[in-house]
């Protein structure tokens, strides 16, 4: 393909194949915002139910579904996918690279994501959705659930493989395209996060990829690893399941972390204190996270021995995170503190987040544990650490790196509206929550009784949930407000780091010249010692870009058909499922004789763009 | 023509582009996930093993010299491909060709004596669903005979896709990644035949 073919695609072709990174981001972003909605509307289904004390809101099936994909939705298709998105967009810029390293792959791994998704969602229309809660525990989910599970199983399992993909591009990415000069150790530490990160996702989704395989021959094929009539064993299922389930929350938490430790660092006016400690601690964070899956099942009946070695190396990650709330702390102490509203979602995160951690070292405690389990206080544990955390990491992220992604910043007065209501909803919801559990309320039940002095906290629970959706409404509401606000600045926050070197909107090749890195805070560096602006590793000459390419929404949709037939396998209608493999199977075979060496953009066309700015 | 590319591609020609050193390295990761994905296989064999709900269990089925055969044929096709490899290091394209060409037909003869295998087993009343013992070891050992099939149709692509190109900068990185593969599912084999046969025989 020729330069001038490349540039008159039609918008919506250009959206389909394009293997832009930014592109790619951005389309996480929409998708996984519009999973967050979905999973949050869900959620206040369940609060309104729980309202009041024996409530006939919603049926009780209907609400096992909900809490189901609740949880589904919102750690598979909401969080991990905005995450996905900010990682895509930005990770590049922050190390100097035009691109990833898998340009198409990085498509593929967005396109089996969003089909997953949306398999996961049809099962709403086709039967009922999965009711076996996001954990499916066996023999609940291969015996005693409906069709919902194959939806469950077949989503999980392909958006799992984009994940997978997506996580190994990272990687190669990180290590391999780095500009010159930029170490490890000089990476910005949202960079380190998500090397961290997809570390784990690649170690840890396999495991998955096997639960999910074995659940599915199970349910399709009729084998008998969990079936303990015939010898099997459902404790294996929760081994699988959390030597995922617990590396997943640290994927999410990491980049989260390091999302803050650029906006505490940009906004205090300091360099990041102890940037080395911060390091040493996400990467000693994501190997712990490995050690420790069984703290999910203390009362399965492992045994003492099991559990206090578990409890004890659960209580040893409070170490290193402490390292990094400390860290974050140092920073701020005598810096220039600005209240912009992504540095106040960094602020309100840091009490938020350390409250989940107490409880999280709580509920290490496995004679405790025994009081705590399937309670509110679980649930409130969870939703301080991934509320407190992960979302209040995203929405700071986004207004911190709004203005590079969409080229105007998000208003600021709506902005604080939104953080101070939305951080007011959350406490509100969940505070009370604690106490909830700790009276006995068990989680995951559609209702609860009158007179057991429930009802005063559950009501407070549920106005602090509608408070929390109506400050996503204004946050909504300010991204199309906001759009006037035009910025032309490339470096609106008086940044740091090299993706506030590249002029706004960013070009689709990043950098006219790759950077060349001379100290941690590389932006910052020339600034303060050098003119301001990046040396460049490189003369000014055409760019190579990959081709964009149809074939992986192809092969997404090839498994998206695949799906229905395996679903409905007991209607005759296998042949549906050999189709759509053999689509799949045939996009990959041409992926793989067809060579496709990319085209240049020439060097006048990247003159002209950099004289219009 | 093969001694012209000797002096005009570089050495180590699989790393020798970005592409490559990209391919080179996701191939490894991706590796390291596989081999998640195989201990999790592993770890539900070993759980499983002694279930056997009435059905026959492994010291009534294994027959080692069939899976000495089998293990014998898969790690000399491991090491035909380090032989194709190694023409490719000297540029001699043709070699590479002829010893992955070997390399699929070995490949394709173990796939051939592990269906076979299977329906002894089969016929001998393990099925897939009689015991937890049956669904693990089908499983395990299944999934192991579909990354050999899937090896075997990708090598097999790439050398009638390649047959004529000579030496690039584009296939040499295919070659060698798909050698690797190769390479990693005669390991989990060692494995197998480590914990799921001698295991099963001997203790």
């Amino acid at each position: 393909m020729s330069y001038a073919k490349a540039q008159s695609k039609s918008a919506v072709w250009d959206w389909l194949t394009t293997v832009d990174h930014k592109k790619i981001g951005i389309m996480y972003l929409v998708a996984g915002a519009f999973f967050f909605a979905l999973g949050g509307f869900e959620a206040i289904l369940m609060r309104i139910q729980l309202m009041f004390p024996e409530a006939s809101f919603l049926p009780a099936q209907t609400f096992n579904e909900l809490l189901t994909m609740h949880g589904t939705t919102m750690i598979f298709l909401a969080a991990m996918p905005i995450l996905f998105g900010l990682m895509n967009y930005i990770v590049p810029l922050q190390i100097g690279a035009r691109d990833v390293a898998f340009p198409f792959l990085n498509s593929l791994g967005f396109w089996l994501f969003l089909f997953g998704g949306i398999l996961l969602n049809l099962s709403w229309f086709f039967g009922g959705a999965p009711d076996a809660g996001w954990t499916a525990y066996v023999p609940l989910s291969s015996e005693y659930s409906g069709t919902g599970i194959d939806y469950y199983v077949l989503g999980l399992q392909i958006s799992g493989a984009g994940t997978l993909i997506g996580g190994i591009n990272f990687l190669v990415t990180i290590i391999n395209m780095r500009a010159p000069g930029m170490s490890m150790m000089r990476m910005p530490l949202f960079t380190w996060s998500t090397f961290v990160a997809s570390t784990l996702i690649l170690f840890a989704f396999p495991a998955l990829t096997i639960g999910l395989l074995l659940l599915m021959l199970e349910r399709i094929f009729g084998a008998t690893y969990f079936a303990v009539h015939a010898g099997g064993n459902v404790v294996i299922w929760q081994h699988l399941f959390w030597i995922f389930g617990h590396p997943e929350v640290y994927i999410l938490i990491l980049p989260a972390f390091g999302i803050f430790s650029e906006i505490i660092s940009t906004f205090s006016k300091k360099r990041l204190f102890g940037y080395s400690a911060m390091v040493f601690a996400t990467l000693l964070i994501g190997f712990l996270g490995f050690m420790v899956w069984a703290h999910h099942m203390f009362t399965v009946g492992m045994g003492p021995i099991a559990n206090s070695i578990f409890a004890v190396a659960t209580m040893a990650i409070a170490v290193p995170t402490g390292i990094k709330i400390f860290n974050w702390l140092f920073t701020m102490m005598g810096g220039r503190i600005q209240f912009t509203t992504a540095n106040l979602f960094a602020l309100g995160f840091i009490p938020s987040f350390v409250m989940g951690g107490v409880t999280g070292v709580m509920l290490a405690t496995s004679a405790a544990n025994y009081q705590f389990h399937d309670t509110y206080f679980v649930v409130a544990h969870f939703h301080y650490v991934i509320i407190g955390g992960v979302v209040l990491g995203i929405f700071g992220g986004a207004f911190y790196w709004w203005p590079r992604m969409f080229g105007y910043k998000l208003d600021e007065k709506l902005g604080k509206i939104f953080f101070w209501m939305f951080l007011f909803g959350f406490h509100l919801t969940f505070f009370v929550q604690h106490f909830l559990g700790l009276m006995g309320m068990p989680r995951r039940v559609a209702s609860y009784l009158d007179g057991q002095g429930l009802n005063d906290m559950n009501f407070i629970s549920t106005i602090g949930a509608f408070l929390m959706g109506v400050a996503f409404i204004i946050f909504v509401v300010n991204i199309f407000v906001s759009m006037k606000n035009r910025e032309t600045s490339g470096d609106p926050w008086d940044g740091r780091t090299l993706e506030w070197t590249i002029p706004s909107p960013t070009p689709e090749y990043n950098f006219a010249q790759t950077p060349l890195v001379r100290d941690v805070d590389a932006y910052w560096h020339e600034k303060y010692e050098g003119d301001g602006k990046m040396k460049a590793a490189e003369p000014l000459g055409d760019i190579h870009m990959p081709n964009g390419s149809i074939l992986p929404v192809i092969i997404s949709i090839g498994l998206f058909i695949s799906s229905f037939g395996f679903i409905y396998r007991e209607h005759g209608v296998i042949w549906v499922a050999i189709l759509g493999l053999a689509i799949t199977f045939g996009a990959m075979f041409v992926r793989s004789i067809k060579e496709d060496h990319g085209y240049h953009i020439p060097v006048e066309e990247i003159k002209n763009d950099k004289g219009g700015k | 023509m093969a001694d012209q590319h000797v002096q005009t591609l570089p050495p180590n020609l699989e790393k020798a582009t970005l592409e490559g050193k990209n391919k080179y390295l996701g191939f490894w990761l991706f590796l390291g996930g596989e081999t998640i994905l195989f201990a999790s296989l592993f770890g539900t064999y070993l759980g499983l093993r002694g279930s056997l709900n009435g059905g026959p269990g492994p010291s009534d089925l294994f027959h080692l010299p069939l899976v000495f055969i089998m293990t014998m044929i898969l790690l000399t096709s491991s090491l035909t491909s380090v032989f194709a490899i190694i023409s490719m290091k000297k540029g001699n394209y043709k070699g590479l060709l002829t010893w992955m060409t070997v390399t699929v037909l070995l490949g394709a003869a173990f796939l051939g004596f592990e269906i076979y295998e299977f329906v002894e087993y089969v016929e001998h009343d393990l099925g897939f669903t009689t015991s937890a013992f049956g669904s693990a070891f089908y499983t395990l050992v299944g999934t192991h005979g579909a990354h050999v099939a899937f090896g075997i149709a990708w090598i097999t692509t790439l050398i009638i896709r390649y047959r004529k190109s000579g030496l690039t900068l584009t296939n040499a990185p295919k070659f060698y990644v798909a050698v690797l593969y190769w390479h990693f599912i005669d390991v989990v084999w060692v494995f197998i035949f480590s914990v799921v046969y001698l295991m099963g025989i001997g203790g």
